[in-house]
């Protein structure tokens, strides 16, 4: 991740070995900044959500079953040779589904954190720019969506177009805008007083260019921290309305579904329903500690309440 | 100090309006006409149906469809229920005072504990403080349902000492069952209160005018009292407003988990049973929750710090 | 619970002995010195000003007298109050000698005084809390000092809170404050410093009034040479963690010998003479970590040899007053003969 800007270079140099290929000593070179941007426990976050993300991702070719594969005679096996992780009441395998479940326990968080992005920060530009009127216009919507809860929002969707995926997703990704939208405002808003800004301006830049090339690289880093605990808590969201019913549902292996299979929990057979749960935790854990080292804080997880920012939970 | 009460008052007001109508519109943005998915899946008879289509008035236009809506609210009509057909106050009225219970429960272990151990990692730096950061930093990222689970499986199925189930009888038996809910509810809320609250007294502790009341020879007691904790409290009190608040919305959750006859589980039930006047009248509570708690905590806070009584002031 | 009496003085005895002072903190793993052997007395009832620029470690020297140091920071040396130890002070001693034995003025007044609660709470808390004194007598007591020190109508003031006052008013409530528990020893640090000058003048005559009044002793801290000299009976300069002079006020324009403190008087400019340039004494000043073995000012003197490099100089009497110089003598030659 870079964390320094890069200059415009506008005039055509004569050969420019550094940037003709990428020799391998500066490839070390990136990988070795970045484990220092990242520190230990930064590092350790981004390895763990890779490996889960490589897991997700080669699930039919890694995992051991087919996830709604029942044996019933395997029914709540405890861990084994054949079942790493167990077998849960119909006799599927918990490691596969965990497996299989990372993908839409990750997919639903990713969508709802670009979609989010994606109406998000244009606004937050366009507040930052233009200021004024705009501005408080801009402000008073996101003080709006932010007080209703986003798990609230996502069940009044669920009841007027009925359990998925979508009505949730899209319910979060609105709920979700100000607390993105919110970091590149102020961000942006800094840099739009920037001196640098008005010199470009200026020069003739136009205001596209200006936010584009300059402003939002500069809050890049902010803001992609910023989109890695959103993920976190979409994640988290997201989960506990499949737990209820509401988003992903059985027979899916869904994270948060998972969870919810009260048989195996009121049997006293835990292993089906707490290694969902562990897994969650370590994810969000991760993605919190790893978006406080990317926005370049302290990790601190803090809790995305409105108006954390007042409380200093996150110095 | 009363500038400041009117000023709040009417941003509180101005928030509910705003959020009314959005909770009053959603039903016009689902797909189909309204009184379709009021009734969802059920086959009315044709009087029901026109029932029905009176009761939303719609042959008004829009603006004063919601003044009616808006008006029969605040006298207590928040319309009859599509599954039993009394009326949703009813039905609401009688599950409010379980969540009450819990969420009183609950939000008493957040402050003991959460202060408590805030308290102790201020107080004391090095060892307590690292233990005490890891342990916050893990219970933040541990949602509702997940804790849920983990608590039914410890000391509902193993341990057999509180009930899987939250419904009781009788004032005992019902607090009894309620110890594990509100557990499952408290544990992200304390460990974000902890933090607040170390990091609150920590800046305290460094303050200027705490030395003024050292070098005065005030005993240790007095000066952590009258001047450390005193001037710590309004970072800690909006927390407090705010785990609050975020309470009730994770109630749907955690009394959908332990089955508690509250309004979160009502919620999810009627979601469930396509019941949206009942959908409604809840989300309208849960935004009246959220908005009074921010209040009262902003209230009680320039109380205590009469710089924050100048209205605009935040710090 | 009030806290324990001290007892008086005799009158032989001086107020406050410092001597071989020394304080390191920690910073960024290593210790590094700030105050090196820093040797003082104060009789009773005397006002002794201590000068110096930033760094030279003037404030630390009176925060170790309270015992209010940093968070680790090492302390080697003595400090005496009317001979007893204070370092050796347990819990309820120290107590005893920070609300009855001295008391403290600190700098900026709305940074030391708490924001939330009002100024007769501020005044009186120390009285009730460590005397025993009903809220009645001590607000009783706290509007007659205030009236004292200056402030009208002291009762409605009581009532208020710091941010309804002026940083003027505030360092009278501030003084007031110390005046109301009657220490036999003041410690003024940069009481005006953050002051409107024209405030300045009428808070240090109050200050200085009352404290003769009361017989108090005084350490008056400052960067202002001029405003030292006005108000103290005797001076002493610091620089980079030491006393380098210490002369009677009335003496130091005539007699002053280090030359520093020549520099630090020389640098005055002056309104009645022209001048082409400005005399500043060349370099910066330094803390005490970053002087070298010999004499902290030798990178800086005009005067400096070898000597003065390689081997510490000891604070040794000279025309009347101490001074810390290898050179002493043959300085003041040169200057008598110039």
């Amino acid at each position: 991740m870079r964390t320094e800007t890069t200059t415009e270079t506008t005039t055509d140099q004569p050969t420019a070995p550094a940037t003709a290929g990428v020799s391998p000593a500066s490839r070390i070179g990136v990988f070795a900044r970045v484990r220092t941007a990242l520190g230990p426990s930064g590092v350790a976050a981004a390895a763990f959500l890779l490996l889960v993300l490589v897991l997700a991702l080669a699930a039919p070719l890694l995992a051991p079953y087919d996830p709604n594969a029942q044996a019933l005679l395997d029914s709540y096996a405890g861990s084994s040779g054949s079942h790493l992780l167990g077998a849960d009441g119909i006799g599927r395998d918990i490691l596969s589904r965990l497996m299989f479940g990372s993908r839409t326990s990750l997919l639903g968080p990713a969508l709802v954190v670009s979609i989010s992005l994606l109406v998000g920060i244009p606004l937050a530009l366009l507040a930052a720019w233009y200021g004024g009127a705009v501005d408080a216009l801009v402000a008073r919507i996101f003080d709006l969506v932010y007080a209703l809860p986003g798990l609230l929002l996502a069940v009044l969707a669920v009841a007027l177009f009925g359990p998925g995926l979508t009505p949730a997703v899209a319910a979060l990704s609105i709920a979700y805008v100000p607390f993105l939208a919110r970091i590149v405002r102020v961000a942006a808003r800094q840099q739009r007083t920037s001196p640098y800004v008005d010199a470009l301006a200026v020069q003739g830049f136009g205001v596209v260019r200006i936010t584009v090339r300059h402003i939002l690289r500069n809050i890049a880093p902010v803001v992609l921290g910023q989109a890695a605990i959103a993920f976190g808590y979409a994640l988290l969201d997201l989960a506990s309305l499949s737990y209820l019913g509401l988003a992903v549902q059985a027979p899916t292996s869904d994270w948060g579904v998972m969870v919810s299979d009260s048989d195996a929990l009121m049997k006293g057979y835990w292993l089906p329903v707490i290694a969902p749960g562990v897994l969650i935790v370590l994810c969000v854990l991760s993605l919190t500690v790893l978006g406080a080292r990317i926005s370049g804080e302290r990790p601190q997880p803090y809790l995305r309440l409105r108006g954390s920012r007042r409380t200093g939970a996150s110095s | 100090m009363g500038r400041l009460l009117l000023h709040r008052l009417g941003g509180l007001v101005t928030t509910l309006l705003l959020s009314s109508v959005v909770i009053f519109g959603s039903l016009y943005l689902a797909p189909g006409s309204p009184e379709n998915v009021l009734f969802g899946n059920r086959a009315p008879s044709a009087a029901a149906r026109a029932a029905v289509r009176h009761q939303l008035h719609l042959d008004q236009p829009l603006p004063v469809r919601y003044w009616d809506w808006l008006t029969a609210v605040l006298h207590g009509d928040l319309g009859r229920s599509m599954v039993t057909g009394q009326s949703v106050a009813g039905r609401v009225g009688a599950g409010l005072g379980s969540t009450l219970l819990l969420v009183a429960l609950s939000i008493s272990l957040v402050v003991i504990l959460g202060l408590g151990l805030g308290t102790a990692a201020a107080l004391r730096p090095g060892r307590v403080d690292a233990t005490a950061n890891a342990l916050t930093s893990l219970s933040v990222t541990v949602p509702p349902f997940v804790a849920s689970t983990l608590l039914i499986s410890v000391f509902a199925v193993k341990l057999g000492w509180f009930p899987a189930s939250g419904v009781q009888s009788g004032l005992l038996g019902q607090l009894r069952g309620l110890v594990l809910p509100a557990c499952a509810l408290a544990v992200v809320s304390c460990g974000f209160l902890a933090r607040v609250t170390r990091n609150a007294l920590r800046e305290q502790l460094d303050r200027e005018h705490v030395q003024t009341a050292q070098v005065r020879g005030l005993p240790r007691r007095v000066v952590l009292r009258d001047h450390v904790f005193r001037n710590a409290l309004p970072p800690i009190i909006t927390a407090i407003g705010l785990l609050t608040s975020g309470l009730f919305a994770s109630t749907l959750v955690v009394e959908s988990a332990f089955a508690v006859p509250g309004i979160g589980q009502l919620t999810i039930q009627s979601v469930a049973q396509k019941d949206f006047p009942v959908v409604q009248a809840v989300a309208l509570l849960l935004v009246a929750a959220f908005v009074v708690c921010n209040a009262v905590s902003d209230l009680v806070q320039a109380l205590i710090d009469p710089r924050l009584r100048i209205v605009g002031r935040t710090t | 619970m009030t806290t324990p009496e001290t007892p008086p003085p005799s009158q032989s005895q001086p107020l406050l002995e410092i001597s071989g002072l020394t304080v390191r903190l920690g910073v960024g793993g290593d210790s590094r010195p700030v105050l090196d052997g820093v040797d003082l007395t104060l009789a009773p009832g005397e006002a002794l000003g201590l000068v110096g620029e930033s760094g030279s470690g003037k404030s630390m020297t009176v925060r170790a007298v309270t015992r209010l140091l940093p968070q680790g920071a090492a302390f080697a040396g003595s400090i005496r109050f009317e001979g007893r130890d204070v370092a050796a002070m347990d819990a309820a001693e120290l107590r005893g000698y920070r609300d009855h034995g001295v008391g403290m003025i600190f700098q900026d007044p709305r940074a030391h005084i708490n924001p939330t609660r009002r100024v007769g709470a501020f005044l009186t808390e120390a009285l009730t809390r460590n005397r025993g004194l009903s809220r009645r007598e001590a607000e009783d007591r706290a509007a007659a000092v205030l009236a004292e020190v200056g402030i009208d109508d002291p009762v409605r003031r009581l009532r208020q809170y710091p941010h309804e006052l002026s940083g003027g008013m505030l360092q009278r409530v501030m003084i007031a404050s110390v005046l109301l528990a009657e220490p036999r020893l003041v410690l003024a640090d940069e009481p005006t410093t953050a002051l409107d000058v024209t405030i300045q003048a009428e808070v240090v005559g109050i200050l200085d009034r009352l404290r003769r009044e009361r017989g108090m002793g005084m350490a008056f801290i400052t960067h202002d040479l001029d405003l030292a000299l006005a108000v103290c009976r005797r001076v002493a300069v610091m620089y980079a963690g030491r006393i380098v002079e210490i002369r009677a006020a009335e003496e130091l324009h005539q007699r002053a010998a280090h030359p520093y403190t020549l520099g630090l008087l020389g640098s005055r400019p002056s309104i009645d003479a022209r001048a082409e340039r400005l005399n500043a004494i060349p370099g910066r000043p330094v803390s005490a970590f970053e002087a070298g073995p010999g004499c902290a000012f030798a990178a800086r003197c005009a005067h400096a040899q070898a000597v003065c490099r390689e081997v510490r100089p000891e604070l040794e009497p000279f025309r009347g007053g101490l001074v810390r110089c290898h050179r002493v003598a043959e300085i003041s030659l040169q200057e008598a003969t110039a």
